[in-house]
């Protein structure tokens, strides 16, 4: 019985891993494509990419459900794909086109989906947290019990809104799960010269929030301590903080070669990086095959290419959409204001 | 009609607009069991309880962003700032984020906020109370810029603030909340770039909105006597702007003298006369004159603040200026 149980659990455990695996890899994917077409100059802009962190979001959003709200910052392609975003979309977002997420007019920092409740990249480091709590203000206002996570890095600790955005999901006891992804530098400088702490989520007693702390290199470990944190944002309205320990393998944005850290440090890294050590998990104890894996590669593979080719066959933004976003108010042309 | 004072009518058009729609909420500091800073909220949290009528810490970037964050989710916010002094540090939430989000998102996502308080001089506050910052906001696109100047007209637009669909920044007049006037009976909102004849006349064409209406009014009194009779235009709603009831008022009267209590420089007075130049070029019989504060930080002493604020005298002399009369 036990060995029928186990191999039960094994099996539902492989899917649910597979199913992460697949979502991190085409995050890495569409994130090498951007990466490449910037080269190329076919796109432009900033383009900050989290290649290393995807089980960040990956993990976190899988333990949500579709009607939870998600707000993140600039480096969100991760987190709008986790969220059920399309390649397609990212992609053709920063190729600027109208079928970007944001109809070309938010570009890599701004991909938005009202319909999957995901609202948005935000540019100005730990601005977007009031954002968000007022985000789950509202759930709790219409008696909804829906979450909101809010993703940061532990750049923005350091920033004032974020700590009133903090203050009152703790004084009005909201609904909302903060989640710090500490890839351990802000830009180029590392945490112990920007926060007088080590532990980010000592501040959470300042604020009655509750706190949790581990590495992101298992997704699953994410997704498990991510969930243990909405179950009690849901249940008991009491928000948490979450440091997830991870590392961003490419520089700050395309522009920044990263060398204000050593190639030991980057390659002790790598030995955590979330996405191969998911793969080594589903061929060795989940016993994936190998066939299934290639397989699931060559889709995900696919499905960039196909993005990519998308994006650059897409329709260029289109000129009116300048003037027809400014104001809900249909009244209003911003030529004639 | 009834006569209420300015804050009367601010209240009463929360009350009947929270009456009307669950979503909307009022947020603030002081705005609850004190019963508003400027009493502009009085009676409010007993009418419909803690859960509308929400006290903040002091945090205005923390609760402004709240604001923004119910707002794309469906609710409709109105955020009380004690002043508008304040605002400047909530002022990445409404620049960045308020007025972004809908033309960031391609359209996905609505801000309909109201953020409302005080603005402009009172007695004697010092350089960091007296501030007139309409420019700040009007320059940002998305946003929306209101400043009534009476208890009608704060009532009326009030309420299509909080109809509104987009962030609007609603300005009031710190020394107004008492004034009284005439209010109309029953429901009535004002459009948005709608403004108002405040006094017919012939000679010149003032402009001024907020406070400032009351300083012109008491001007074109003093102008009676010297057989000046000059107009004066209340635009009401700064962004949008009714440049159109403007323009036709200045080509009836050849003149235009625009009052603003703010700075001069880059200001919402300076875009108007731009504006008036460029609409009414030939019908203009003298430059556009511009009456503001003077371009300095408040001082605190009562004859330091004089010399720095617009006054009727400084009007006159304006109007008398553009009239070659001085």
């Amino acid at each position: 019985m036990n060995d029928i149980r186990d191999e039960a659990a094994v099996r539902v455990e492989r899917e649910l891993l597979l199913d992460l695996y697949r979502q991190m890899l085409l995050i890495r994917r569409v994130e090498e494509a951007a990466a490449k077409a910037y080269a190329q100059g076919k796109i432009g802009g900033f383009l900050h990419l989290g290649i290393g962190q995807e089980s960040v979001c990956v993990g976190a959003i899988a333990a949500a459900r579709a009607t939870d709200y998600v707000v993140a910052t600039y480096r969100e392609h991760g987190h709008f794909i986790a969220k059920g975003g399309s390649a397609k979309e990212v992609l053709a977002e920063l190729y600027g086109k109208s079928t970007g997420a944001s109809r070309g007019l938010g570009g890599s920092m701004h991909l938005f989906s009202s319909e999957r409740r995901f609202l948005g990249g935000y540019g100005i480091v730990g601005g977007h947290v009031p954002l968000a709590t007022g985000c789950a203000f509202a759930a709790k206002y219409r008696d909804e019990d829906d979450v909101t996570l809010c993703f940061f890095g532990e750049g923005s600790v350091p920033q004032g809104a974020l700590h009133e955005g903090f203050s009152l999901a703790g004084l009005w006891k909201l609904p909302i799960v903060f989640i710090c992804e500490n890839n351990q530098y802000s830009m180029g400088t590392p945490l112990y010269r920007t926060l007088a702490v080590a532990d980010v989520t000592e501040c959470a007693a300042g604020y009655a929030m509750a706190r949790d702390r581990f590495g992101g290199e298992d997704v699953l470990r994410v997704r498990e301590r991510v969930a243990e944190a909405i179950d009690r944002a849901r249940k008991t309205k009491q928000p948490t903080l979450i440091e997830v320990l991870t590392y961003r393998f490419r520089g700050h944005s395309m522009s920044d070669p990263a060398t204000y850290r050593t190639k030991e440090e980057v390659e002790k890294w790598r030995q955590r990086d979330p996405v191969p050590l998911a793969r080594a998990r589903l061929v060795g104890e989940l016993g994936a095959s190998e066939d299934q894996l290639a397989s699931l590669e060559a889709h995900v593979k696919a499905e960039v290419q196909e993005a990519a080719r998308f994006a650059e066959a897409s329709p260029a933004a289109e000129p009116d959409s300048v003037f027809k976003y400014v104001y809900a108010d249909p009244s209003i042309d911003p030529r004639k204001l | 009609m009834a006569r209420l004072s300015y804050r009367e009518a601010l209240n009463q058009a929360m009350s009947e607009e929270m009456e009307r729609d669950p979503n909307v909420f009022l947020m603030g500091e002081e705005v609850g069991h004190y019963q508003g800073a400027y009493k502009v909220s009085q009676g409010m949290l007993q009418k419909f309880g803690e859960k509308r009528v929400i006290d903040t810490p002091i945090c205005e970037a923390g609760f402004v962003g709240v604001g923004v964050g119910a707002a794309m989710v469906g609710l409709r916010p109105i955020i009380e700032l004690m002043t508008f002094n304040f605002s400047l540090v909530a002022i990445d939430q409404i620049i960045n984020n308020a007025a972004k989000v809908r033309q960031m998102s391609g359209g996905q996502f609505k801000v309909p906020m109201v953020i409302r308080g005080a603005g402009g001089a009172a007695h004697q506050l010092g350089a960091q109370h007296s501030q007139s910052l309409e420019s700040f906001y009007s320059y940002v696109p998305g946003l929306k810029v209101v400043m009534p100047a009476t208890p009608a007209d704060a009532k009326g637009l009030l309420k299509t603030a909080i109809r509104d669909d987009d962030p609007v920044v609603f300005i009031e007049g710190e020394l107004l909340y008492g004034i009284q006037g005439e209010v109309p009976d029953g429901e009535y909102t004002i459009p948005l770039r709608q403004g108002d004849v405040k006094r017919e006349g012939t000679d010149c064409t003032v402009v001024a909105w907020s406070k400032m209406v009351h300083l012109a009014l008491t001007a074109a009194e003093q102008l009676q006597k010297d057989n000046i009779s000059i107009e004066v235009i209340d635009p009401r709603t700064i962004k949008p702007l009714d440049e159109e009831l403007i323009l036709q008022s200045v080509r009836k009267t050849h003149r235009c003298v625009v009052v603003e209590e703010g700075w001069p420089f880059a200001s919402v007075g300076a875009e108007i006369a731009h504006r008036v130049q460029r609409g009414a070029f030939d019908d203009l019989d003298a430059p556009v004159e511009v009456v503001a504060s003077l371009d300095v930080p408040m001082p605190y002493a009562l004859d330091l603040e004089e010399l720095v604020v617009p006054t009727a005298a400084k009007v006159v002399s304006a109007v008398k200026r553009a009239l070659y009369q001085e």
